[in-house]
């Protein structure tokens, strides 16, 4: 079982290594942690997700508010959201043949090739865990050289946005 | 009007109402040192940054305000880590400024540069780095604020030397503090206090469990008013001491670990826990599994990360507690419980024939006796400083105290060493009432270096010394759980009068009890610091801690002094 947490906070040095440190010492057990800035200077936005099998997110949830930094937490598992990981996978690609074989399942995901090299092919996917872990499975036989992946992002459908109260 | 970082400082600490501060000046802090002179800011120079910040924090306990510690970066900073994570623990206010390299070294490894803020990050209830000047005077502003409200807790500042140095135009910081991201104590849930009191006027078996939060919020008065009405007994936890006189007749005395048997029952058995601004510590529950397991379940905390954190609770309030208790005070109905005191009261009776002071002497002192000795000495009025051990359990056993803020000891993280510095900080906090410390003599000698604050300060602490030789609650531990195997628990001591003496502080020994009431009146009738050496049973019954939940055990199911044989007088 997943939760996914949006967390608003100040844009200071060492935010993120509180958020960090939290987790490590209260021993959280986090799947992925992505951050960025928002549309508004100084605030920048974590999307966590939580093992909720082995972690009480509502314990998550209050600890992230105890930091100082932390202006904000949603827990959106129970809210219509719509949720992407970016994953980069480069993979061999070999012979003519199965080039092309390989752009045809990445066509079928609605991924992209990003670069061609010699022996390889870039492609570059966005959409749920699930998607990008099914495309990765596709690949895994041909030979995955190197992949990376993002970490989910969120945001939730319709309405007004997680800091509408910042913004007010 | 332009001012340097240094003096920006005193400045501030001026205007958050600081008159003293404990520290040890060095190479990264010296500047702000310098213009000390100029402000009316006492400066107690320990012997030991560590004493520092536990200084600091006694004077936080006693006195109800900011502590400040001042250190130097590097060994200076993390000598402060203990006694900042000491605070943390027990949710004490306490500001620490450290020094730090210049903004243009700090990631090179300058001489005496180490990442303070990174260190404490965890321990701290928030920290910062200060890289301009311009930001200085706010953010002491915002530190003392973060110190003292809501749950309170250690803050510290790290300040490069560049900053104490540079100058900029000074502007106290005015109005409210803007932190979009902080939120001390919001106002309870009406609801939440209403759906409590329906479970107060319905339950046969209630008990209150007082802790600290009693103090932080202040709501003696208003907790000793619902107990009266509701007629509920109020047990206490270690820290919770003050938040409710132990002479009331409602008053239980200690739970947990070391506390009472009768007490433990009492939880067991009850059917509605009300638990007053404490967190539920393991030491105080026993095993979870069978903690409580009749009772009903309601929470008032400051924090609302401990709401359902150990304990899955049917009410949780989150408030502040002495707000919380007046909203609570007219939904409860006047009530009676006459069968559930009665038979708590007969469980006591049984924790009284097991007291070893209600035993007949067989010549060998024991920390008891001395103890209850200063405690009729001192009317039970002395702020009570114990260290870390089995002389703490003792003490919070037999000091009885009916007065807030006048318990201090490190609960949560379990300090050795804390009770010395902690009294200096006392003392400072209350300079006319008379400080004791309790120490056993393996926590004195983690810090009996600031012995010497103690004289260069003058300050009339009394020490007393539950001197057994030993680790004594290892010591214990290793003869119930360890197969009596005492391994690396036995020291050997210097002449601790004789070293006490050298510091000029007059010094006793005692060995029997006659000798320990004598040492205690001449202690008390003397002028200034003085010290005593009990030296007390180290093994067997008279030298253990009774009664004893032993570790994973349920609450109830506690190691006791065996029964006397005559049980009838």
């Amino acid at each position: 079982m997943q939760s996914t947490l949006i967390a608003l906070v100040e844009d200071k040095p060492g935010v993120l290594n509180r958020v960090a440190s939290l987790f490590r010492r209260r021993a959280f057990n986090i799947e992925s942690l992505a951050v960025g800035h928002t549309e508004k200077p100084g605030i920048s936005r974590m999307t966590i997700v939580v093992d909720s099998s082995r972690t009480d997110v509502e314990m998550v949830v209050q600890n992230l508010l105890k930091l100082v930094n932390v202006i904000r937490v949603e827990d959106v598992t129970e809210v219509p959201t719509v949720m992407r990981d970016l994953a980069l996978v480069k993979v061999r690609s070999g012979d003519g043949a199965t080039r092309a074989e390989i752009m045809q399942l990445v066509d079928t995901f609605r991924a992209r090739v990003v670069d061609v090299g010699l022996k390889t092919l870039m492609v570059e996917v966005t959409g749920t865990d699930d998607k990008i872990s099914g495309l990765v499975d596709v690949l895994r036989p041909y030979g995955i050289e190197e992949m990376v992946r993002t970490g989910r992002v969120a945001m939730a459908r319709g309405g007004v946005g997680t800091d509408r109260e910042l913004t007010a | 009007m332009k001012k340097t970082g240094a003096e920006i400082v005193w400045e501030m600490l001026n205007r958050e109402g600081v008159k003293v501060v404990f520290g040890i000046p060095g190479g990264a802090i010296m500047h702000t040192y310098h213009p000390r002179q100029d402000y009316d800011i006492h400066h107690v120079l320990m012997r030991h940054e560590q004493c520092a910040a536990h200084a600091a924090d006694g004077y936080a306990r006693v006195s109800g305000k900011v502590g400040v510690a001042i250190a130097t970066s590097g060994p200076g900073a993390t000598n402060l880590v203990t006694g900042i994570a000491t605070a943390a623990l027990d949710s004490s206010p306490i500001v620490c400024i450290t020094g730090q390299v210049q903004t243009y070294l700090i990631g090179t490894d300058a001489f005496q540069e180490v990442d303070i803020t990174g260190i404490t990050l965890p321990i701290t209830k928030h920290n910062y780095l200060v890289t301009d000047i311009n930001e200085l005077a706010y953010t002491i502003h915002e530190a003392f604020h973060i110190a003292r409200s809501g749950r309170p807790g250690p803050v510290l500042i790290d300040l490069p030397k560049d900053i104490q140095i540079a100058s900029t135009e000074f502007e106290p910081p005015e109005g409210d503090i803007s932190l979009p991201g902080y939120r001390p104590v919001a106002p309870a849930s009406a609801a939440a206090v209403q759906r409590a009191a329906e479970f107060i006027n319905t339950a046969k078996r209630p008990v209150v469990l007082a802790g600290q939060g009693v103090l932080m919020s202040g709501a003696m008065q208003e907790l000793r008013s619902f107990a009266e009405k509701a007629q509920v007994p109020v047990a206490l936890t270690l820290l919770g001491k003050g938040g409710f006189p132990e002479s009331h007749p409602l008053a239980l005395g200690m739970m947990g670990m070391h506390g009472e048997a009768f007490v433990n029952q009492a939880i067991q058995e009850a059917d509605l826990i009300l638990a007053f601004g404490m967190r539920f510590d393991d030491r105080v529950t026993g095993t979870l599994a069978t903690y409580s397991p009749n009772a009903r379940r309601v929470h008032v905390d400051a924090d609302a990360a401990e709401l359902n954190k150990i304990v899955k609770v049917d009410v949780p309030i989150l408030g502040d507690l002495r707000q919380v208790l007046t909203q609570l005070l007219p939904l409860v109905a006047p009530a009676t419980h006459p069968e559930w005191l009665a038979q708590i009261d007969a469980w006591r009776g049984d924790s009284h024939f097991r007291n070893i002071l209600n035993r007949p002497e067989n010549g060998r002192l024991v920390a008891a006796h001395f103890i209850n000795d200063i405690w009729e000495a001192t009317k039970g009025e002395a702020i009570v400083v114990s260290d870390v051990g089995q002389h703490q359990m003792w003490t919070a056993q037999f000091y009885r105290n009916d007065l807030p803020n006048s318990v201090v000891t490190s609960g949560g993280l379990g300090t050795m060493g804390f009770g010395l510095p902690a009294a200096i900080g006392a003392q400072f906090a209350q300079p006319d009432r008379e400080v004791w410390v309790i120490a056993g003599d393996g926590g004195f000698q983690m810090t009996m270096h600031d012995l010497g604050t103690i004289i260069q300060e003058k300050l009339p602490i009394k020490i007393a010394l539950s001197d057994n030789g030993y680790l004594g609650m290892v010591r214990q531990w290793q003869e119930f759980f360890y197969d009596k195997r005492y391994e690396s628990t036995r020291l050997v001591n210097p002449d601790f009068v004789k070293l006490v003496e050298a510091y000029g502080i007059p010094a006793w020994r005692a060995t029997n009890r006659a000798e320990a009431r004598t040492a205690i009146a001449e202690a008390r009738a003397t002028d200034g610091p003085t010290f005593i050496d009990f030296q007390i049973a180290d093994v067997g019954e008279d030298g253990n801690v009774y009664p004893m939940v032993p570790s994973g055990a349920a609450l109830h199911e506690m190691i006791r002094r065996s029964q006397p044989d005559h049980t009838t007088d």
